[in-house]
């Protein structure tokens, strides 16, 4: 249940290529305006993978959400996210003897995959759903003490432009911001889901 | 010579005293040259006789100003010009010749006359719209663009129109004065009337063909040989050599001196030299052009203005209104929208200086009658006083109604990255440059060695021979137009004040200066600099990675040590910064500053140990778990989980 109104967000933005994106970018622009969210591009504070350990260990103290947003790539993040954890989330800090900074913390992704709804199935040719793809970082969260979210997630980003989907992807994200700043998520409800897209039943359709 | 001097000085203290006042007031300096020219010639009747002599003076510095616009024109851009400069500028000069030809011939003049009269309106103010550009930096806009190329077209268009007028020549006024064809452009006249007229064309070709060769083929020698010289004057003297010679050349087959000089500008546009040049010859422009104000203000006629007033009032407002039209409705055939149609409409409204050209010369060849040349001159001289009002109106009533809405429009727009004026094109300059352009920047490179401009350019590079640390020729490598400025030349002291001059002058380009050592560094720093960078840090740091690398370190902790190395000097810089800021021994080396130092050394040598001497509790970086950790993970993750739920 929620713990009280105007959460801190942090969102932690990942995209190597971003003169190319369609999706993330919008979605990282609409994220910097959102009130109550700290949005982060980790490859324009980072360019050299450089990651200041100090000043991101801060971040999260100050945060009561974590969310990693990026395209999905080789059926993981890109490869900035998983320097940040393997940096910044240290023995003694983030897990271990005394490591309970992130206690409590909501954690969750949103992430575009190019790949269609239909391949992401125990049948398809992915083989598994993306929330048993993403379970590392489900058991980072485990781990170091977060409660993890399902993701949310576009689909068939490589053509979400032309197929006019974007738009509405956007709506999606905000709204889940501003949910996550208003901390009026169910947790127990949205932890269950394969997904957080059906957690509004009416957006339910294309994912 | 006293009497001479005394003039230029009633002529100097005109412009002084005038010209600020005028700018101050919001009137722009050219209004201000016709005031002070009004002043001291019909109102005080300090000067007059002589007004004719100094304006045919005067009037070189519109033969340099165009040399100057054609400078800032690549031969390319010209061509793009082409449909504007044809169709714009060849429909306002048609359509205004036949429709104030045919005013003149309603109000009673015969056709001949009405003809040379509707040639004479059909032109405009070259001087005055382009200095007003350049004063409100017009000249890039569609607007000032369009204009620009009918005043182009009309430059052209002189050159016919002179061919034309003594074809037009009427008998009673011939037999009237029979004694000679005048001065001015009687050399030419006789120099060329004994040639026939095929051989009058081949001169003419000739003429256009050996400015052009001569410019494209013997300019570079020449500057190359002046600017070894080092003299700044004798660089100075060529520029006016050539701008002299060439309205010479011009002026002796017949031609428009400014068009022959502008093809010149055209022609060195993309010369190592342009920018040096421009600096040379533009303090004379300023000059000349503001002499040229003055005796058009100075030459009205006071006593047949009297006899005229309501003549030329009525003229004078009837030439504006019938241009302004015209040149409204070609405007809009052409596309020009908004905000710009306006500029092109108000701006070109009045009659030019190549229209007293035209009296006179139509006078001479016995086209017009004196006492109608004496009423034209006025409605010219007092359309060119309007144009400054014309052009405030502009700025305060039709701008302000455009602005918002375009502002409006390009919110979402991002800015366009201003160019990026280099100084310095040598083993470091050059990295940078090929970098921005290699990214699509936009890139000025000036440097003062001729050697290494042109091996620059042989090597495709674009580079200008100037010096960078001369404000005039900052100025007219556009630093203005700049966002940002790279300093990599070698004298430590020139560098230094070039910053200062920069930032004090134009606090909002970005200066990156690059630094012989950690002292210069501070210097530049201290001075304004934004990014200072010593010449050879990151170089050596490369040199020494790659020692460590031989001395057998594995590639990836090399990297390591060196982003700390790195790191520790960032973070230090600032209080060792500090440290030298507050030394008032003056020698910015004291024994705060020397400890420092030492304790910056100190802490580059702990964190290079680090990893090695204290285990993974302290250090930073990819390192495991403490040993034993991972015999028991699953219980204190299950612990934390139990507690998290």
């Amino acid at each position: 249940m929620p713990d009280n109104v105007n959460q801190r967000v942090l969102v932690l933005f990942a995209h190597p290529s971003q003169a190319r994106s369609e999706v993330n970018m919008p979605l990282y622009m609409d994220a910097c305006r959102v009130p109550g969210v700290t949005a982060v591009d980790l490859y324009s504070e980072y360019p050299t993978f450089n990651i200041d350990i100090d000043k991101e260990q801060q971040r999260l103290l100050e945060h009561d959400v974590v969310l990693f947003q990026f395209p999905l790539y080789w059926y993981s993040t890109p490869s900035i996210l998983k320097e940040w954890q393997d940096l910044v989330l240290e023995y003694g800090f983030a897990y271990g003897h005394d490591g309970h900074a992130l206690k409590d913390k909501l954690f969750l992704c949103a992430l575009s995959a190019g790949g269609q709804a239909d391949a992401y199935q125990t049948d398809g040719y992915n083989h598994f759903t993306i929330r048993q793809l993403l379970q590392p970082l489900e058991q980072m969260a485990n781990l170091t003490g977060m409660r993890y979210l399902p993701p949310l997630a576009l689909f068939g980003s490589r053509t979400a432009k032309e197929e006019d989907r974007i738009s509405r992807h956007r709506s999606r994200y905000k709204r889940l911001l501003e949910a996550l700043v208003a901390g009026n998520i169910d947790y127990a409800i949205a932890a269950s889901l394969p997904k957080i897209n059906q957690y509004w039943p009416d957006s339910q359709e294309d994912c | 010579m006293t009497g001479y001097f005394l003039q230029a000085f009633i002529y100097l203290v005109a412009a002084v005293v005038a010209v600020p006042v005028a700018k101050k007031l919001g009137l722009g300096s050219v209004l201000g040259y016709l005031i002070a020219g009004l002043l001291i010639g019909p109102v005080l009747g300090l000067v007059g006789s002589e007004t004719e002599t100094i304006q045919h003076f005067a009037e070189f510095g519109v033969v340099i100003m165009l040399f100057l616009v054609g400078l800032e024109l690549e031969p390319r851009a010209l061509w793009n010009m082409k449909h504007k400069l044809l169709g714009l500028g060849g429909l306002q000069v048609g359509i205004t010749t036949v429709v104030v030809m045919g005013g003149a011939m309603a109000l009673g003049q015969i056709w001949s006359i009405a003809l040379t009269i509707g040639l004479i309106f059909a032109l405009s103010s070259t001087a005055i719209v382009l200095q007003t550009f350049q004063e409100k930096g017009l000249q890039k806009t569609e607007g000032g663009q369009s204009a620009f190329s009918v005043l182009l077209f009309q430059d052209i268009a002189v050159i016919f129109m002179l061919a034309l007028i003594p074809l037009l020549a009427l008998p009673e006024l011939v037999s009237n004065s029979q004694e000679g064809t005048g001065e001015g452009h009687s050399g030419a006249a006789h120099f060329l009337s004994s040639l026939p007229g095929w051989a009058y064309g081949l001169v003419v070709i000739g003429a256009v063909v050996l400015v052009v060769a001569a410019g494209h083929y013997l300019s570079r020698p020449l500057f190359r040989f002046v600017a070894s010289s080092g003299l700044r004057e004798t660089f100075t003297a060529t520029a006016l050599m050539l701008v002299i010679g060439i309205a010479a050349l011009m002026s002796l087959v017949g031609l428009s001196p400014a068009l022959g000089t502008f093809l010149a500008g055209v022609v060195l546009a993309n010369s190592e030299f342009r920018h040096e040049l421009e600096s040379a010859v533009e303090p004379f422009k300023g000059l000349l052009l503001g002499l040229f104000f003055i005796t058009v203000g100075a030459g009205i006629n006071v006593s047949v203005l009297q006899e005229n007033a309501w003549i030329v009032a009525g003229a004078t407002l009837g030439v504006i209104v019938v241009k302004a039209v015209l040149l409204a409705g070609i405007g809009q055939l052409f596309g020009i929208r908004g905000s710009d149609r306006w500029l092109v409409t108000l701006s070109l409204a009045q009659a030019g200086e190549f229209g007293f050209v035209l009296v006179n010369y139509a006078v001479q060849n016995h086209v017009l009658p004196t006492p109608t040349a004496q009423i034209l001159s006025l409605v010219v001289a007092f359309s060119m006083f309007l144009t400054p009002g014309l052009f405030i109106l502009f700025d305060t009533v039709i701008l302000p109604r455009y602005t918002k809405s375009r502002n409006q429009q390009q919110a979402d727009v991002p800015d366009e990255a201003g160019t990026v004026v280099i100084a310095g094109i040598g083993r470091f300059g050059q990295i940078v440059n090929r970098l921005l352009v290699a990214n699509g920047l936009t890139t000025v490179v000036l440097d003062v060695r001729t050697e290494q401009v042109e091996l620059m350019r042989r090597i495709n590079t674009k580079a200008y021979f100037g010096d960078a640390s001369k404000p005039d020729i900052l100025h007219t490598a556009g630093i203005e137009q700049a966002s940002m400025m790279v300093i990599a030349i070698d004298n430590r002291e020139t560098t230094v004040d070039m910053v200062k001059y920069i930032k004090h002058t134009y606090p909002h380009i970005k200066i990156l200066a690059r630094a012989f050592d950690r002292g210069h560094s501070y210097r530049l720093k201290y001075v304004g600099a934004d990014y200072t960078v010593s010449e050879t840090y990151h170089s050596a740091l490369e040199m020494g990675a790659e020692a460590l690398r031989e001395s057998g370190f594995h590639p990836f902790q090399v990297e390591q040590q060196k982003t700390a190395y790195h790191n520790i000097e960032r973070k230090q810089a600032d209080s060792l910064y500090e440290a030298w800021l507050d030394d008032t021994s003056g020698k910015r080396v004291d024994k705060n500053y020397l400890k420092l130092f030492m304790q910056l050394e100190e802490q580059i040598g702990q964190a290079m140990q680090r990893d090695r001497v204290d285990g993974h509790s302290r250090s930073r970086g990819w390192t495991p778990p403490p040993k034993g950790y991972a015999d028991n993970p699953s219980q204190e993750g299950n612990e934390i989980n139990k507690a998290a739920k």
